[in-house]
């Protein structure tokens, strides 16, 4: 069963090299934040996938602590885009 | 107990079938706004595929510590609610900024 | 708001807040729940106006109604899902990308947002603009079928209605 892990888990590191290449290429910063944001979440799967390759059930608040902030790094990206501004003291 | 990796085996494969198709989609729609439709949903759908298979299996395998996988739950329940807000956030960011979208015909962008 | 609802609000964050601590850490020992009461009472304190708004809003009923509206939510996104894998992997590609828009009867928060997150999360549909006075969604389809089904059908729309207890057209009126 750990095998399948392991090529889940590579699976997984190729499908974040190919949204690599929009982020490089992809004209313009909106396709960049989107592909920021999908690579992302593919490293919470990665991250927990990872948990069960190195048999240490109890690793599971490290991903839900990064999808929060990649979550919330999204968002501020997205107003800044939008207004110029993050906070209009 | 071999039930139980038949059917993990199962869910996570078609998980990551559906991360392939996000991955995918990113590279070949012609447009912004339809790139956006390929990846923010499919990778939701194939991340809370995988992680339910992964609770499964965790619910076998380690009859302990069963505690662990509501906190797998909230995961899954935190990314369905996080993911496509955060992606209608990026398409209002750039819909108000002037971004018009592809029609059929036009080149790619 | 009077002081007596302020109170209930404060009292069920407090609750919820301090059961996610137990949930989450997995010691029950004396110096871990009082540290536990000390955090959930802060967190109460800065922001008890967002989660619960007072006695007369009848969360439980509206919460057990979304809770049957989830599975048929979850079906509906597995079938929407391999409609858009077949697009992706088609040699042609057949899009047809459009924007519309549409009006709908909803006027509270949290059922604009619960509608909005709907949409985005079926395939098809991009929520782009949402105006919280008059109920009015923009939407990005990417064909033509996940367009009329939102413009001719309303399924989803008569389902969030039925779930958030929001009359659904000019003709039902309420007195309660």
């Amino acid at each position: 069963m750990i095998s399948m892990f392991l090529v889940i888990g590579l699976l997984n590191v190729v499908t974040i090299l190919l949204c690599l290449y929009r982020a490089v290429v992809g004209p313009g910063v909106f396709n960049r934040v989107a592909a920021v944001n999908v690579i992302g979440t593919k490293t919470v799967v990665l991250l927990v996938i990872m948990g069960y390759i190195f048999e240490r059930p109890l690793f599971f608040d490290i991903p839900l602590l990064y999808a929060m902030l990649n979550f919330i790094g999204t968002l501020v990206f997205a107003k800044y885009l939008e207004r110029g501004e993050i906070c209009s003291w | 107990m071999l039930l139980v990796n038949v059917i993990v085996a199962i869910l996570l494969t078609s998980g990551m079938f559906f991360m392939f198709i996000g991955a995918i989609g990113l590279l070949r729609f012609p447009d912004f706004y339809t790139r956006l439709h390929a990846t923010g949903k499919c990778d939701t759908l194939g991340e809370g595929l995988i992680i339910v298979g992964l609770i499964i299996y965790h619910l076998f395998h380690y009859p302990g510590t069963s505690l662990v996988t509501v906190k797998l739950l909230f995961l899954i329940i935190f990314i369905f609610i996080a993911n496509p807000t955060a992606i209608h956030a990026i398409v209002k960011a750039a819909y108000r900024r002037g971004f018009k979208p592809w029609r059929c015909g036009e080149g790619r962008r | 708001m009077s002081r007596g609802e302020k109170g209930f609000g404060i009292i069920v964050t407090f609750c919820i807040m301090f059961l996610f601590w137990l949930i989450l850490s997995e010691f029950f020992d004396a110096f871990h729940l009082i540290m536990g009461g000390i955090c959930s009472a802060i967190v109460t304190l800065i922001s008890h106006g967002l989660l619960v708004k007072g006695k007369s809003q009848k969360m439980l009923p509206k919460f057990l109604r979304l809770l049957f509206y989830i599975p048929w939510q979850l079906w509906q996104i597995v079938l929407a899902n391999v409609d858009v894998a077949y697009r992706v992997l088609h040699p042609k590609m057949p899009i047809d990308p459009r924007i519309i828009e549409f009006e709908t009867s909803l006027r509270g928060d949290f059922a604009l947002a619960t509608l909005a997150n709907s949409i985005t999360l079926t395939p098809g549909t991009i929520t782009i603009f949402v105006e919280p006075g008059k109920g009015k969604f923009w939407v990005h389809a990417l064909a033509r079928e996940p367009a009329d089904a939102h413009l001719v059908d309303k399924t989803m729309q008569r389902k969030v209605a039925h779930v958030f207890m929001e009359c659904n057209g000019p003709s039902m009126g309420k007195n309660r």
